[in-house]
């Protein structure tokens, strides 16, 4: 029985929760358990947001994510506030164009991709958080390849077709970076 | 079956009111279930069907008593601070005994409280929530497919009995998506001769009222009413039992403190604690069938709630108290964490042996 | 041969109103209304909290009885659940326009497509003579007994002004029964008010200047008096608005 913990964390509109429902549907989309609950609040825009997603091939229990297997750090006070609750040998990865400090933990595999700045560089504005995600993919197999154009045709909407190629794009970008 | 999607708990139960021929939805604005409204706002007009936002939370569930005496199936949705709004009508719509659904998807308080999830709205559900002698079915889901299913049961229970139903739900169950499977649902058939449909001059007026001055009328109407509760304590009463065939101690929770639980249970089944869990899935009636039977096997309970101990008292009453029954909670939106669980089932195995 | 019959849209419980109350009058024209357009058999009345709470007795249609000042609001529910009832509340002016307010001027806002009957008699009678949000500048009532004091409770809520000024409510009327002219013109109204809904129309309220004999301390016809010299003075009878009439016009 496997069991992924995910926690995606950073500003209102990185396109968090965006990023987590994609992994969720990657999951089901393999007739695997998933949950996905997003921290809510009364700031739309700019306050802090973050996303658990759990991909379970047994049934889901808590929904909450507290000690992840996979931290996704889009900004300094994400990192500072979870770097301490990742499982000792979690996967933690950083968006280095926003947070300059490294991890101080030993017992983690650390991941520094500079997600804005690719972001920026590729015309991929807004996508930071898919470029991280291909990484994520990339190293850690959280979901496989193959399930990653079906569950962006599950998340991206029909009326923003035109974005499914840039997500693409994105997601090969990150998975295609190399510290 | 129908394909699963995700969907958050919020949309999956105004979809699943849809299909459970719900056409008429009143409300309100607030947090954490605004996106009821908002999905009823979308699909409503679509299908022949009426969303109307009210002025207000108390406008809102007098409309749905409205719907309700035309006999149509209506639902209100809201969260805690605007339950309390709309406890008044759902005072006169038990008196008036009117079908209808009530989600509270409950945060935080008393007070403005908070936006967080929560479950201190346990009491204020299962003891009525309004003036006077009455009882409302509450139905607690803990998943977003039980948030769609408990809607259609809800509304053919309120129907069959004649009694407002809630869904009593809170904001992680709103908030979160699962994958679910929504199918059409028929809705039980059910007398509605009462209904105010016009007396086309052919049978005497029907009257929907809650007024009886004379004391020994409002007394009968009342009594009669119980004697109707009591069948549905004999005859609905629902629960989830979690790994109690051998189970020693019993942990006893429902909605997102049952899913933590589930955890912590694993956990201390791991470590060869022998625990199960109780989970209610109505709250009123409340099961007390399973944990009076639970009574005689497991050494000690332990209520798990998101509030400051509101279901404790109805697991102390349903054993008569006739084993030691402790508390592990968090409120003001807080959530105990699955080794606040474990622990506290740790603690209750120290105890009892 | 005239023969005097009671209306077919009132049931025969005898009312409970108190001598020299205009309650019953106001039942009468209302009743009269219904029968005149045929609707009783479509009709769905909601009462209200007041003096006129048991008018689930008295009118020979389909019934539901409101929280205080909600009638709107279940009327509404009523309505929306199958427009092709005519649907109609009968409210005090303690809760039309002090609890109920809310509710009042949001489904007039709407255009809600119901009919409103607003008895405004400038006191609450049922719970025995407080003051109203009606209640006249200086008027002595249980929980005003030196008088209304505009300096410190305020002044009366004139209804049908304040409803006029919504681009959402239809017919607007102030009528009184304290004479044969004023009731004539009331039962008009009344049956205007009904035939606007079942013509589709939109939201209609009739505000009837009303008498409460026994909480205003006077005789039957010292009441009628007092009315016509002090409330009608405050209150103006007429037609408020008319959307209806101007979109006829266009």
């Amino acid at each position: 029985m496997n069991t992924t913990e995910v926690l995606i964390a950073g500003f209102g509109g990185q396109g968090i929760l965006f990023a987590g429902k994609f992994l969720a549907y990657a999951a089901l989309l393999q007739n695997r358990n998933v949950s996905w609950l997003p921290s809510y609040g009364p700031e739309m825009r700019g306050g802090t947001a973050n996303c658990s997603i759990i991909l379970s091939d047994a049934q889901v229990g808590s929904p909450i994510v507290s000690r992840p297997d996979i931290l996704i750090a889009m900004n300094l006070p994400s990192l500072d506030k979870y770097e301490q609750e990742a499982k000792p040998g979690a996967s933690i990865f950083v968006d280095s164009s926003l947070i300059s400090r490294k991890v101080e933990r030993t017992d983690v595999n650390v991941y520094y991709v500079p997600a804005t700045q690719l972001s920026t560089d590729n015309g991929l504005e807004t996508l930071a958080n898919m470029i991280l995600l291909g990484h994520v993919i990339e190293k850690t197999g959280v979901i496989p390849e193959e399930m990653i154009r079906p569950a962006l045709e599950k998340v991206v909407s029909a009326r923003h077709a035109w974005l499914l190629e840039k997500n693409i794009e994105a997601l090969s970008l990150g998975k295609n970076y190399k510290e | 079956m129908a394909d699963k999607i995700l969907m958050k708990g919020n949309e999956a139960l105004a979809e699943a009111a849809i299909m459970a021929g719900c056409r008429h939805y009143f409300g309100y604005p607030i947090t954490p279930q605004t996106e009821v409204a908002a999905y009823m706002a979308k699909r409503m007009p679509k299908i022949g069907g009426v969303f109307l936002q009210a002025e207000s939370e108390i406008a809102a569930i007098n409309m749905v008593i409205g719907a309700a005496a035309a006999g149509k199936r209506a639902m209100t949705s809201s969260s805690s601070p605007g339950i309390s709004l709309k406890s008044e009508g759902i005072s006169y719509m038990a008196g008036c005994d009117l079908p209808a659904l009530i989600v509270n998807v409950q945060r935080g308080g008393p007070g403005l409280g908070g936006i967080q999830p929560s479950q201190s709205d346990y009491f204020q559900a299962t003891c009525g929530g309004g003036h006077g002698d009455f009882h409302l079915l509450v139905l607690a889901p803990s998943s977003v497919q039980e948030m769609a299913d408990l809607v259609a049961k809800g509304f053919d229970l309120a129907e069959k009995y004649r009694m407002p139903c809630m869904l009593l739900a809170d904001g992680t169950m709103g908030q979160m998506m699962e994958p679910v499977s929504l199918t059409e649902t028929k809705p039980e058939a059910h007398d509605k001769s009462w209904a105010l449909t016009g007396t086309k001059g052919e049978r005497r007026p029907n009257i929907i009222n809650s007024l009886a001055l004379q004391p020994q009328e409002l007394e009968k109407w009342n009594e009669d009413r119980f004697a109707r509760y009591a069948v549905v304590q004999e005859n609905e009463q629902m629960a989830e039992c979690y790994m109690m065939d051998d189970a020693e101690y019993c942990v006893v929770a429902f909605g997102i403190a049952a899913r933590v639980s589930q955890n912590a249970v694993d956990a201390a089944r791991a470590k060869g604690i022998k625990v199960g869990m109780i989970r209610p899935i109505t709250l009123w009636p409340f099961p007390e069938k399973v944990l009076k039977a639970a009574a005689d096997k497991c050494k000690a309970f332990l209520s798990v709630e998101l509030n400051m101990g509101q279901m404790i008292k109805d697991v102390k009453l349903a054993i008569d108290c006739k084993k030691p029954v402790g508390l592990c909670c968090r409120t003001g939106g807080m959530i105990p964490s699955p080794e606040e669980v474990l622990a506290a089932i740790e603690k209750m195995q120290k105890e009892g042996n | 041969m005239i023969v005097f019959d009671k209306p077919k849209a009132l049931t025969d419980a005898p009312l409970h109103y108190c001598p020299g109350c205009t309650h019953g009058i106001i039942h009468r024209l209302v009743a009269e209304a219904i029968d005149s357009l045929g609707i009783a058999g479509d009709t769905i009345g909601v009462a209200s909290v007041g003096c006129s709470v048991f008018t689930y007795n008295y009118f020979n249609v389909d019934m539901v009885q409101a929280a205080h000042g909600r009638a709107p609001a279940v009327a509404t529910g009523v309505k929306r659940a199958d427009p092709s009832k005519i649907v109609f509340t009968y409210q005090g002016d303690g809760d039309l326009a002090s609890i109920g307010m809310a509710e009042t001027v949001h489904s007039a806002a709407r255009g809600e497509n119901i009919t409103v009957i607003f008895v405004n008699n400038a006191i609450y009678g049922m719970t025995g003579g407080q003051m109203a949000p009606t209640s006249l500048p200086g008027q002595v009532t249980q929980t005003s007994p030196y008088g209304r004091d505009t300096n410190t409770v305020g002044f009366p809520v004139k209804v049908c002004e304040l409803l006029s000024t919504l681009d959402g409510a239809g017919y607007i009327e102030r009528v009184a029964v304290n004479n044969v002219k004023n009731v004539k013109a009331a039962k008009k109204a009344i049956e205007k008010a009904f035939r606007n809904q079942v013509e589709g129309k939109g939201f209609s309220l009739i505000e009837v200047v009303s008498t409460c004999p026994t909480n205003w301390g006077k005789t039957p016809q010292g009441a009628l008096e007092w009315l016509e010299e002090n409330m009608l003075p405050y209150y103006p009878l007429g037609v408020y608005k008319d959307k209806f009439a101007k979109e006829e016009a266009k």
